[in-house]
């Protein structure tokens, strides 16, 4: 009998800032088949979107030059190839520079795929597609920025199937990622559910980087990981059954056990029986993990069932602007001076007719985040006001950080690091849309 | 004692919808997780917070329950106005419910 073929994969990062030192790692001494980089979070694309609205050539991850410059060599030496969502908003534009970056390295002959198809904000314009927070696409009106959907691993296998090294997507769902150079290697069928299934599990584990390794995990004393400054990504050992086994380069920082592979299984999971991908639907019910070795832990019991035959789209659509001030409050007294401060505010902007459709006033340090029911406690040394108003215009939302900087001559005793801010609002909602509304292209571009 | 002396947590987020994982560190200690971390005290605790259904998965292979809240997240985390968007503390508050103190960790149940 042949021997089991396994496949490696590693995750070279987790989100758009991720740490790149990691990724080298990886791409040096991982002995990897693929290193897959996850950079693309709901709002990025929208935001992205807005970019290349402004500039035809961008569009794409800020840190994508970056990171292939520190990894582009090494893969190569190592015949590793690389499979990211960096694309974003502009996948060919990406590609394109990939390939750039890799004929300026001397790297001749490399092969960089773009898949697109992703963007259907112009199929949706002006339809009745459902939002998931109510309402429609036609609804928004000229407040709609983007709409991508996520599309599966079957694009990236056959990038992959065509000689890519490199495979650029825009909006992909995070998972397929992993998956789709799992179906091109052991040619998975497109309705085997189970091992569709497993492979999501393994993209679902890794697609985090860090966060499976250690890295949003300690908690001193109780939860306690060693080296974190140096965490190291993991690496998936992949078999041709969809067995994993996560565990991490010797030498990094960080721990693979079963605590950190569990904390990750449930990550932004809803449902585990029902874990809805392009390809299939994952259930999760079935896993076990177990230690296997030091930083070594075994996964399996991954299943599937039949794909919807419809795919998530993230809708990103301009939703006003947001204001934000802060100021802190020291010593004796803090707490009393910090509420003090925040209803001068309130009665300021009530005066001066700020329109808000929504505000916030916090005290930072007392009961900011969970509000006073939940938080609990003696008075802090020291208090951070934080007022923060939903706005139609920027002019509206510049005036709340506006106030809150007045606090210095104005306010309370003893304010000081006054801060403001005016963002404009990119939001994000969700819509299904049939897949055959979404056609994956392929582009391949060679050094 | 305090469920953080028994389990560990970490909160994800999708749109308005919170998913707060609660893992034993101990697998004995999971069925101590199903009587005491139901969903109705979870939806008591971040009321506060104006959420809203609270439903509980079980997955007593890994000795976890996985909560999904919605509406925990002031509108979404693209456009909420609190410092935690994301709501990534959550599980920390969760973490501070309290369990009987007849139910030490070393006993089994």
């Amino acid at each position: 009998m042949a021997p089991m073929r396994q496949i490696r994969i590693g995750a070279g990062a987790g989100f758009a800032g991720d740490r790149i030192e990691p990724a080298v790692e990886l791409a040096e001494r991982g002995r990897l088949d693929y290193l897959v980089f996850e950079c693309l979070a709901e709002r990025t694309i929208a935001l992205a979107q807005m970019a290349r609205l402004a500039d035809p050539a961008a569009g794409y991850d800020g840190l994508l030059e970056r990171r292939m410059r520190a990894v582009l060599p090494a893969c190569r030496r190592a015949g590793t190839r690389i499979v990211s969502n960096m694309g974003a908003a502009n996948p060919l534009a990406a590609a394109q520079k990939v390939r750039d970056i890799a004929r300026d390295l001397g790297l001749a002959g490399l092969k960089v795929a773009a898949v697109t198809g992703d963007d259907i904000v112009d199929r949706l314009r002006g339809t009745d597609a459902a939002l998931d927070e109510g309402g429609t696409v036609a609804g928004l009106g000229n407040r709609l920025i983007s709409a991508n959907a996520y599309v599966g691993a079957g694009p990236i296998a056959e990038a992959l199937a065509a000689g890519a090294d490199v495979v650029i997507t825009g909006r992909a769902a995070d998972p397929s990622l992993f998956l789709g150079p799992l179906v091109h290697e052991f040619g998975w069928r497109a309705d085997d559910w189970d091992s569709l299934g497993k492979g999501v599990l393994v993209g679902h584990l890794l697609e985090c980087a860090g966060q499976i390794t250690g890295g949003y995990f300690a908690d001193p004393g109780v939860k306690d990981v060693a080296g974190l400054a140096r965490l190291g990504f993991p690496i998936g050992e992949v078999a041709e059954t969809g067995d994993l086994v996560v565990t991490k380069l010797d030498g990094t920082g960080g721990a693979v056990t079963p605590a950190t592979v569990k904390e990750q299984l449930l990550y932004e999971i809803e449902n585990p029986a029902r874990y809805f991908q392009p390809d299939v639907v994952a259930d999760f019910t079935g896993v076990s993990v177990s230690a296997v070795g030091p930083d070594r832990v075994a996964v399996s019991g991954g299943t599937g069932a039949p794909r919807t035959g419809l795919l998530k789209v993230s809708v990103g659509y301009g939703d006003g602007f947001i204001g934000e001030g802060q100021m802190s409050y020291a010593g004796p007294g803090a707490v009393e001076r910090g509420r003090l401060a925040l209803a001068i505010v309130r009665e300021r902007l009530a005066l001066t007719a700020v329109p808000m459709e929504e505000t916030r006033f916090d005290l930072i340090g007392v009961d900011a985040l969970h509000g006073a029911e939940i938080a609990q406690g003696g008075a802090p040394y020291e208090v951070r006001i934080r007022v923060a108003g939903r706005t139609g215009t920027a002019e509206a939302a510049a005036a709340i950080g506006a106030e809150v900087e007045a606090l210095y001559t104005n306010g309370p005793a003893g304010g000081g690091g006054s801060w403001k801010a005016v963002r404009q609002v990119v939001a994000i909602a969700s819509a299904l849309v049939p897949e055959h509304l979404v056609v994956p292209q392929l582009t391949l571009f060679e050094a | 004692m305090k469920l953080r002396d028994i389990a560990h947590s970490r909160t994800g987020d999708k749109g308005n919808v919170s998913t707060i994982s609660v893992i034993a560190h101990r697998e004995a200690d999971y069925p101590l997780l199903v009587r005491h971390v139901t969903a109705e005290r979870v939806a008591a605790l971040f009321a506060g917070i104006g959420a809203g259904s609270v439903t509980r998965y079980e997955l007593p292979l890994v000795g976890a329950l996985n909560f999904v809240v919605t509406g925990s997240l002031g509108g979404g985390v693209t456009r909420s106005l609190a410092l935690d968007a994301h709501g990534k503390g959550l599980s920390s508050a969760l973490l501070d419910l309290d369990l009987p103190p007849s139910s030490p960790p070393d006993r089994p149940v």
